[in-house]
C-alpha cells in the first residue's frame, strides 16, 4: 500500500508541471498583455515609451523562459508572484476570496448529495415507474439548465415574492450564521443542482449494474430481507463508482461557481477568475490555474487511495 | 432448346430505414430530434421566420411586455427578443457545432493514434490528456479565451469556437481510445495486419469505422456542452458580443437590472439555452441506447 500511494503521490508531479508549462506558454502565444489593457484600456492615449516601462516593471520584456524559470522557481517556494493587476500577492488576492467560495461548494456538496442518493437509489430500484420517469427528467433537466439560470430564477422567484434581494457584502458565517445561510443557500442551490443530477444518474445506473450481479441473486436466495440486499449488498457496491463521480464533480465546481458567482454578486474565487481573464492578469491566471489543477490532482489521488483500500487488487497489480 | 427461367416475381425488399427503427425505438431520441430540427430551421432561416429585425432598436417600445406583436417582448433598447432567440438559435449551432466537431474529431485521431501506435506514443498523448482534463471544460475555455483574445472570421467568433474545441479534445481522446483498443485486439485486425495491409488501411478502414459509434455519440453530446459553454461566456461577457445575438449574451449584463420590470428578458433566453440543451442531450442519450447500449460516457 505504501508503495502504491508513493507511486500516485509521484505521478501527480508531471501532470502539474505539464499544467504549468501549458498555461504559461499558452497564455503568451499572441502578443498583447495586461499593460495595454491597464494603460489604453480607457481609451486614453499613451507613448509607447509608458507601455515599455511599465512592462519592463513587471517583468514582461524578458525573456520567455527567464520568466518561466522565475515562475517556477517562486512556486517551488510556495511564492506566486504578485498580481500584475491589483499588485498584491497572488495567495492574498485568492486566499481573501476562497472562504467565500469553498463555503458555497461544501454546501453544494452536502445539497447534492443529500438529495442524490436517494434519487438514484429509488430510480433504481422502482425502474421504468413513474418515480424513475421523474428522477430521469429531473437529471437531464440538471444537466441542462445553466447553473446562472437557474440562479436567475431563483432570484426572480425570491424576488417576487418575499421582496430579497442578495445583500452586496458577504457575512462570514462565524459572524452571524443565519445570514450567512440565508445569503449562500441560493448560490450553493443553484450550482448544486447539476451536481445533484450528475451524481443521481450514476448511482442509478452503477445501482442497476450491480443489482444484476450473482452475488445479488445469491443473497436473496439464501433468504437475506430485500432491505439488507439493498443496503449491505448493493447499495454498497455501487457507491464506490459514485464516489468518484461525487469527488470529481467537487473540483468541477468552480466551472459553475464562475457563472452563478456573477448572478449573485459573490466576491469569490468564480469572480476573481473571470476577472483576471479580462484583465489578462497572467499571474494570477496562473496562480488560479495551478490552484484548481492542484486540487483536482489531490482529489483524484484521494479517490484512487481510496479505491485501493477496498479493491486490494489494484495495490498489487501496482 | 432453350428453357426459359421462370420470371421472378419482383420481390420489393423493404430495406430498413436506420432513422424510421431509430424513431420506433427511441420515442424520446425522435422527439429531441424534432426540437433541434425546429432549431436548425430557426438558425438557416432566420431571416424568413424571424418576425423583425433582431438589431432594429426601437426606443417606442422599450421593455415591453409580450404582447401579439411582440411575442417574447422586448429588451432594453426595444428589440424584438423572440426574433433575438430565432437568430440566437443561428450563433449556437454554429459554434456549438463547429466547436464539438473539431474538437471531437481531433479528440477521435488522437484516441485512435494513442492506441494505435501504444508505446512511447500512446504515454505521451494519455499525458497530454491527462494535463487536459485537470480543469472543467469552461474554466479552460476561459484560459484559452484569455491566449487568443477576439479573433473573428466572417463574423463567426473563432476564438470562441477555439476555446470551446480543445477542453472537449481529451475527453474524446480518453473515450475513442479506450473503444480502439477493445477493438484492436479483435481477431479481424490480425487477419488485416496477416494479409499485409499497410497501417494507414488498417487504421482507416478497420478500426475507424469501429469506433464510430462513440464517436457520434459524444459528438452530439458534446454539441449540449459547446452550446452551455458558449451561453455562460458570452453571459460572462467573454464571448459573443453585442449586438450579435446570442442567447447568453441575452441574459448577461443589463438584463439583471431589470429583473423586476422585466422578467421576460430572462425568462425566454434561458428557456431557449436549456431546451437546445436538453435536446441534445436526450438525443445523445438515445443515440447511445440505440448505437452501443453498454457504452457510457
Amino acid at each position: 500500500m505504501l508503495r502504491y500511494t508513493i507511486n500516485r503521490v509521484l505521478l501527480m508531479i508531471p501532470t502539474l508541471l505539464g499544467v504549468a508549462v501549458l498555461v504559461f506558454f499558452l497564455l503568451r502565444v499572441v502578443p498583447g498583455d495586461i499593460v495595454e489593457i491597464k494603460l489604453r484600456g480607457d481609451g486614453g492615449s499613451v507613448t509607447q515609451e509608458t507601455i515599455d516601462m511599465e512592462r519592463k516593471r513587471l517583468g514582461l520584456d524578458r525573456p520567455l523562459y527567464a520568466q518561466f524559470g522565475t515562475w517556477m522557481v517562486g512556486m517551488a517556494t510556495l511564492d506566486f508572484g504578485n498580481s500584475m493587476w491589483t499588485e498584491r500577492p497572488v495567495v492574498t488576492e485568492i486566499a481573501g476570496r476562497l472562504e467565500l467560495s469553498l463555503q458555497v461548494a461544501i454546501m453544494a456538496t452536502l445539497i447534492a448529495v443529500l438529495l442524490a442518493i436517494p434519487m438514484g437509489t429509488m430510480a433504481a430500484l422502482f425502474r421504468d415507474s413513474w418515480i424513475d420517469y421523474t428522477v430521469r427528467i429531473l437529471t437531464i433537466g440538471g444537466l441542462s439548465i445553466p447553473s446562472f439560470w437557474f440562479g436567475m430564477l431563483i432570484m426572480l422567484t425570491l424576488l417576487a415574492f418575499f421582496n430579497w434581494l442578495p445583500p452586496i457584502t458577504f457575512t462570514p458565517i462565524y459572524v452571524d450564521p443565519i445570514a450567512n445561510l440565508t445569503q449562500l443557500i441560493w448560490p450553493a442551490l443553484a450550482v448544486g443542482y447539476r451536481y445533484c443530477a450528475v451524481t443521481a444518474r450514476m448511482i442509478r445506473s452503477s445501482l442497476l449494474e450491480v443489482l444484476s450481479e450473482d452475488y445479488i441473486r445469491t443473497a436473496r436466495a439464501k433468504g437475506v430481507s430485500e432491505k439488507l440486499v439493498i443496503s449491505r449488498h448493493a447499495l454498497r457496491n455501487a457507491l464506490l463508482p459514485a464516489i468518484t463521480v461525487i469527488g470529481l464533480e467537487f473540483t468541477f465546481l468552480i466551472g459553475g461557481l464562475v457563472v452563478t458567482e456573477q448572478v449573485f454578486n459573490l466576491n469569490g474565487i468564480g469572480q476573481l477568475f473571470v476577472q483576471s481573464i479580462s484583465r489578462n492578469d497572467f499571474t494570477l491566471i496562473q496562480g488560479m490555474v495551478m490552484l484548481i489543477a492542484a486540487f483536482y490532482v489531490l482529489v483524484n489521488l484521494g479517490i484512487d487511495l481510496l479505491y485501493a483500500v477496498f479493491d486490494p487488487r489494484i495495490r498489487y497489480n501496482a | 432448346m432453350t428453357i426459359a427461367a421462370p420470371a421472378l416475381p419482383a420481390i420489393k425488399t423493404r430495406q430498413p430505414s436506420m432513422f424510421g427503427d431509430f424513431c420506433r425505438q427511441q420515442p424520446l431520441g425522435a422527439v429531441s430530434f424534432v426540437v433541434i430540427f425546429a432549431m436548425m430551421f430557426a438558425g438557416i432561416f432566420s431571416p424568413l421566420v424571424a418576425p423583425y429585425d433582431p438589431l432594429e432598436i426601437d426606443f417606442a417600445s422599450l421593455l415591453g411586455a409580450p404582447s401579439w406583436e411582440h411575442w417574447c417582448g422586448t429588451d432594453a433598447f426595444g428589440r424584438d427578443i423572440c426574433s433575438r432567440l430565432i437568430y440566437g438559435s443561428r450563433t449556437a449551432l454554429v459554434i456549438g457545432f463547429t466547436s464539438s466537431f473539431a474538437g471531437s474529431s481531433i479528440g477521435a485521431i488522437l484516441g485512435i493514434a494513442s492506441a494505435h501506435f501504444g508505446g512511447k506514443i500512446d504515454d505521451w498523448i494519455q499525458r497530454f490528456v491527462d494535463i487536459l482534463l485537470a480543469f472543467p471544460l469552461i474554466v479552460l475555455a476561459l484560459v484559452v479565451v484569455a491566449a487568443f483574445r477576439k479573433f473573428t472570421i466572417g463574423g463567426v467568433d473563432v476564438n470562441l469556437i477555439v476555446a470551446i474545441a480543445i477542453p472537449i479534445i481529451p475527453r474524446v481522446a480518453r473515450v475513442v481510445r479506450a473503444a480502439a483498443l477493445s477493438v484492436r485486439v479483435m481477431p479481424y485486425i490480425d487477419a488485416a495486419r496477416a494479409a499485409g495491409y499497410s497501417p494507414t488501411r488498417i487504421i482507416f478502414r478497420h478500426i475507424a469505422p469501429n469506433v464510430v459509434a462513440p464517436y457520434l455519440i459524444m459528438l452530439t453530446a458534446f454539441i449540449a456542452q459547446a452550446i452551455l459553454a458558449e451561453a455562460s461566456l458570452s453571459f460572462l461577457g467573454l464571448g459573443v458580443t453585442e449586438p450579435t445575438a446570442a442567447w447568453g449574451l441575452m441574459l448577461s449584463g443589463n438584463a439583471a437590472d431589470f429583473y423586476r420590470q422585466a422578467p421576460w428578458m430572462i425568462l425566454f433566453p434561458g428557456i431557449a439555452i436549456s431546451l437546445a440543451v436538453f435536446a441534445f442531450n436526450l438525443f445523445g442519450d438515445s443515440l447511445r441506447d440505440y448505437l452501443d447500449p453498454r457504452f457510457k460516457v
